[in-house]
């Protein structure tokens, strides 16, 4: 019954969270409240840990909740439940794409959606560079522009990009190494 | 049966170095799908990313859906979905189970400003490279800057626009542009 339940409630959160994985946060929040499966300070547990682990907040969020509700059984069914609607829906959209893929009205969204994608891609960018390069509380309380700067995440950040043009290796090498030096330089 | 298990694997992989949300998976993806074994373009992916954006569901996700049914169907759709949740879900299991305070370990907190960094570094790459096939003239020059300022500083507006509206506004304007140049160049005719 619970995990009837649990499936319920996170198939509704996958349905109605449009965008990122923050998108599901109101959810998550009002989940909490109808059914005490989790606490709040439990949502911001999990914010901080799917900062620190692959997987989105949404994903890790069901999984977390479905284990505390429900053990092991429970973490998978809630995450693929949350799954479900987004799966289903692509599905059909995806047969749609591929029929009207040279239609005028396609190709016309498509000429406008390309740009804003790559738009939406640079603020999504900005964001992490806004935690991962620059201080700014620090540059606030100081006020001198050299605080501003996280100058060794600076150093590494070029040297990835140049690294990157240069040799053709895959990302996850790159992330593994930046993982290494962040340990080993205390970032 | 080869594809699909060999569709679940990659996208367990994939799964596995997936941090910082969505976008961050774009430099890996175009690695480990477009480069390494052709099973798409970039110019598609950059095309499922915006409809992931206007649709349910998390982001990721939907790109991961849209691949495998292109690869192989309902079959691969699932086989790639549930590849790519794998290794969330068994992180977190182990997470939720043993480890309390994960998250304010000292050493994972400097691994992550570590790969936050590298993270930035892709994105950036990301968007050099779908520079070319986006930005092509004066108008999507000018969709990019409006999408760019209302979804990095929204918050400075009185209302900031969820970015699902904003990806349905970029698509009405581009079929308004459309359709405008087409007249004109009917009208010309």
């Amino acid at each position: 019954m619970i995990l009837l339940k649990l499936m319920f409630e996170f198939i509704k959160t996958g349905l109605f969270s449009v965008g990122g994985g923050l998108a599901t946060l109101p959810f998550l929040y009002e989940m909490s409240d109808s059914t005490g499966w989790f606490t709040h300070a439990d949502i911001a547990d999990m914010i901080a840990v799917s900062e620190s682990t692959p997987g989105a907040i949404g994903i890790n969020m069901s999984t977390y909740a479905g284990f505390k509700t429900a053990g092991v059984p429970g973490g998978i069914l809630a995450t693929l439940a949350l799954a479900l609607p987004s799966v289903i829906i692509i599905l059909i959209i995806a047969r749609f794409l591929n029929k009207f893929r040279d239609n005028k009205l396609v190709e016309g969204a498509f000429y406008g959606l390309r740009p804003a994608s790559i738009a939406m891609i640079t603020a999504a960018g900005l964001n992490v560079a806004k935690v991962a390069l620059v201080n700014i509380p620090a540059f606030q309380q100081s006020g001198s522009l050299s605080d501003l700067f996280i100058w060794k995440a600076l150093i590494l950040a070029v040297l990835i990009f140049v690294g990157q043009r240069k040799l053709k290796w895959s990302p996850v090498l790159f992330i593994a190494i930046s993982a290494a030096v962040g340990v080993i330089f205390k970032f | 049966m080869n594809n699909l298990l060999e569709l679940y694997w990659t996208f367990v992989k994939i799964g596995c170095v997936t941090f910082g949300g969505g976008y961050a998976m774009l430099p890996i993806l175009e690695r480990e799908l477009v480069e390494k074994r052709g099973w798409t373009t970039m110019d598609d992916l950059r095309d499922y990313f915006s409809i992931g954006q206007c649709t349910p569901g998390i982001i990721a996700l939907n790109v991961s859906t849209f691949i495998g049914e292109k690869r192989g169907k309902l079959p691969g759709a699932i086989a790639a979905t549930t590849g790519f949740l794998s290794a969330p879900i068994v992180i977190i299991l182990i997470i939720a189970a043993f480890l309390t305070n994960f998250a304010e370990l000292a050493v994972v907190q400097h691994a992550f400003a570590g790969i936050r960094v590298c993270v930035c570094v892709l994105i950036v790459q990301a968007v050099l490279r779908l520079w070319k096939g986006s930005v092509v003239d004066p108008f999507t020059l000018v969709l990019y800057l409006v999408i760019f300022a209302l979804n990095a500083f929204g918050g400075l507006l009185p209302v900031k626009l969820p970015a699902a509206v904003l990806v349905l506004l970029a698509g009405a304007a581009g079929i308004a542009m459309s359709l405008h140049k087409a007249g004109k160049a009917g009208g010309k005719k």
